[in-house]
């Protein structure tokens, strides 16, 4: 009797042991990093100027370049990345179970993923939206002209749902012309079944390339939908979550203060107290996260700032060729906008 | 009247009952209704082949390394050439890639002994193929010991995953179902319906839920910081799966025996294991060859499932690359490769199947 006893206060207090390990461990997401030696990034299984294998087999895109940033502010190396592509089911259930430690994957960032899946999210970066890709012959430059317009959409998703609302909204009549894949979709597209092609923004612009001539269709400039898409963190883990961040924040303080990949170690030197800061030269910014000095020199040199990152991935210098727009910094007419490293 | 003594020499069949023309004559253009269809098939033929073979050869690209190399008038091959490397090897790193060839190169002649009938030493070869090869390939494909590098399954993928996949199922597939079938047919109640609710079960879930479920809820059952290989989590979901249907194929070879040969063998005072391996599985598994070989395709070609759960087999890398942006929209160039090869594997396989039905067809010819 006595000895069964025992084996209960035994069990039960392995079990407290084990959960109280559990609740512990949630924080330590950086020492289980460093351990590892590698950032465990969750990307997509493949989406155009986000995440795709290069012919090299490179993992490259605007999101993972949010997964490099990270791997060289925690070890000034931005190839200590192990990728795992997740699909939209698993991506949240890999994050949560700690098969990776930080989900960039186009995720949008809405108010039940915030509070009802023990995420955080580390901020924004890029403002995606549902736009309309129009034939250049139309003639039509806003997509207040669309009255009567035969639209072709994808079934299934939300973009049905906020362009009735946005035609309703402005009392006009559409009729919609539904797909199963992007690929019918554009097909549709280009034999003629309809006038406008909508989907988010990003997207459109993919598509866009895939018509047997890109430059006889545009992007119109309206933007119908709020799509801002980020980094997401398992939550109880702030030191962590504030690596995410300032990664995030470095690069778009590097672009504002004009500090690139090219330039950074001349920029060293500079006498401009904010680059001072941001370089590690004026104090240690990177202690309060457990990092170096160095953590904003290693992302910049390595990574570059959010300009060029978005050039090379989606914008000027990509196929896809995406204008910055509402992702300009805030001092250019954009909304990215990030707090000062002081 | 003249006596011939020579036998007169035979004279070859008239012109019009052989050859080629005879074949026509016979085969395509026997009657006007044949004719009719024969003219309206060559037609549908003419119509359907021109255009493909102008687009996947005439008009094609082949030369290249960047979208711009392609006319886009016929098929780009420039994709395919540019990625094929990825869509064998996946993204294991270039410099390690000898260690996939001679794998594969020590796999391919261990079967090829295997069927060869002429070679000697079959069942030392066979207990190699079946033991010492598998911890062979784990030790080259994952490495980490005598000096090789740890390449993580994350960076497996292309054609080389595929075949990874679809030999760790069928290897472990065949010995569980063989032991489920004879599970259900035996007298044990525990035996037969833990055989029964193991198979039942198996084939009634969908393997894409088979998948998900284990990408998806058994992470949230593991302890924080426990996870289990996804490749490993994909192995065993595709070997149970299919070792269900396995038992099925075999339990319907082992009903066609006639149950005098088991009473037979049981007189001759065999055990229920010498009954079985020498007697009733020797010549079932001669009558399911067919049977086992198309669930052995169907497997094969079930591996691209493994896609929904972010493994990259053929297929998903295939589409992978389709999402850079500097490939965009050669989609059909990427699904006609990837259908191509996977045509390759289950055609060879289907061939060997009727071959070795052949050879072994010795009692019951009909």
């Amino acid at each position: 009797m006595r000895d069964n006893k025992n084996k209960w206060v035994l069990l039960t207090s392995a079990a407290a042991l084990t959960l109280g390990a559990v609740s512990v461990a949630s924080a330590e997401t950086l020492e289980n990093t460093r351990e590892r030696g590698v950032v465990q990034c969750g990307v997509s299984d493949g989406l155009p100027g986000f995440s795709a294998p290069n012919d090299q087999g490179e993992w490259q895109g605007l999101d993972v370049d949010v997964c490099r940033a990270v791997a060289a502010a925690v070890f000034g190396d931005a190839d200590a990345v192990r990728y795992i592509s997740l699909n939209a089911v698993e991506r949240f259930t890999a994050l949560q179970s700690g098969e990776v430690d930080v989900l960039s994957r186009n995720t949008t960032w809405t108010a039940t993923r915030d509070t009802t899946l023990g995420l955080n999210f580390a901020g924004v970066n890029f403002y995606d939206g549902q736009g309309f890709l129009v034939s250049k012959d139309l003639g039509i430059s806003s997509a207040k002209e669309l009255d009567g317009a035969a639209i072709c959409i994808q079934s299934g998703t939300t973009t049905e749902l906020n362009l009735a609302d946005y035609f309703r909204a402005n009392e006009m009549q559409f009729d919609p012309i539904v797909f199963d894949t992007s690929e019918q979709t554009v097909g549709g597209f280009e034999a003629g079944r309809c006038d406008v092609l909508t989907s988010d923004t990003s997207q459109l612009a993919a598509l866009r390339i895939q018509l047997s001539e890109p430059d006889s269709a545009m992007i119109l400039p309206e933007v119908i939908s709020k799509e801002p898409l980020g980094p997401v963190v398992r939550q109880g883990d702030d030191q962590w979550f504030n690596i995410v961040k300032w990664s995030l924040f470095a690069m778009l303080n590097a672009e504002e203060l004009g500090v690139n990949s090219e330039n950074v170690d001349e920029m060293r030197d500079s006498d401009n107290p904010n680059i001072a800061r941001l370089l590690g030269q004026d104090g240690n910014y990177g202690e309060g996260m457990g990092l170096d000095a160095n953590w904003a020199y290693n992302i910049i040199s390595q990574v570059g700032n959010y300009a060029e990152s978005f050039d090379r991935n989606v914008g000027p210098n990509s196929p896809l060729g995406i204008e910055r727009g509402v992702n300009a910094l805030w001092n250019d007419g954009g909304f990215q906008y990030a707090p000062p490293i002081r | 009247m003249t006596i011939q003594h020579k036998m007169i020499e035979a004279r070859p069949a008239p012109g019009n009952t052989i050859g080629p023309v005879a074949w026509l004559r016979a085969n395509l253009f026997s009657g006007p209704v044949n004719t009719i269809f024969t003219l309206l098939g060559l037609y549908l033929l003419y119509l359907l082949l021109t255009p493909t073979i102008q687009w996947a050869f005439i008009n094609a690209d082949w030369i290249g390394t960047s979208r711009d190399d392609c006319s886009r008038e016929g098929a780009c091959w420039v994709f395919v050439n540019a990625r094929i490397g990825q869509f064998i090897y996946g993204l294991y790193p270039r410099d390690e890639l000898w260690r996939i060839n001679l794998t594969f190169a020590v796999f391919a002649a261990l079967i090829a002994w295997l069927m060869i009938p002429r070679l000697p030493l079959k069942r030392w070869v066979a207990l190699a193929t079946l033991v010492a090869f598998p911890v062979f390939a784990y030790f080259m494909l994952y490495g980490g010991h005598f000096g090789l590098r740890v390449v993580e399954t994350h960076r497996w993928g292309g054609l080389m995953l595929t075949l990874v996949l679809a030999v760790v199922g069928m290897v472990g597939a065949l010995p569980i179902g063989i032991l489920l079938a004879l599970g259900r047919r035996s007298q044990m109640p525990i035996v037969k319906s833990f055989c029964v609710v193991f198979i039942e079960f198996w084939r009634g879930v969908p393997l894409i839920t088979v998948l998900f479920m284990a990408s998806v809820m058994l992470p949230l059952f593991m302890p924080t910081g426990v996870s289990v290989d996804r490749l490993i989590r994909a192995f065993i979901g595709i070997t149970l799966f299919q070792s269900a249907y396995m038992a099925e194929v075999i339990r319907g070879g082992l009903q066609a025996i006639p149950r005098g040969q088991e009473e037979a063998a049981a007189a001759l005072g065999m055990s229920y294991w010498m009954r079985m391996g020498l007697i009733v599985l020797p010549q079932a598994l001669k009558l399911m060859i067919p049977g086992i070989v198309n669930t052995f395709i169907s497997l094969f070609k079930d591996t691209t499932l493994v896609m929904i759960i972010g493994l990259f087999d053929l297929l998903g890398i295939v589409q992978a690359a389709l999402s850079d942006s500097r490939w965009l929209g050669f989609s059909l160039e990427g699904y006609v490769f990837a259908a191509f090869m996977f045509w390759i594997f289950c055609f060879s396989m289907s061939r060997y199947s009727q071959y070795l039905e052949r050879k072994l067809h010795t009692g019951h010819k009909r």
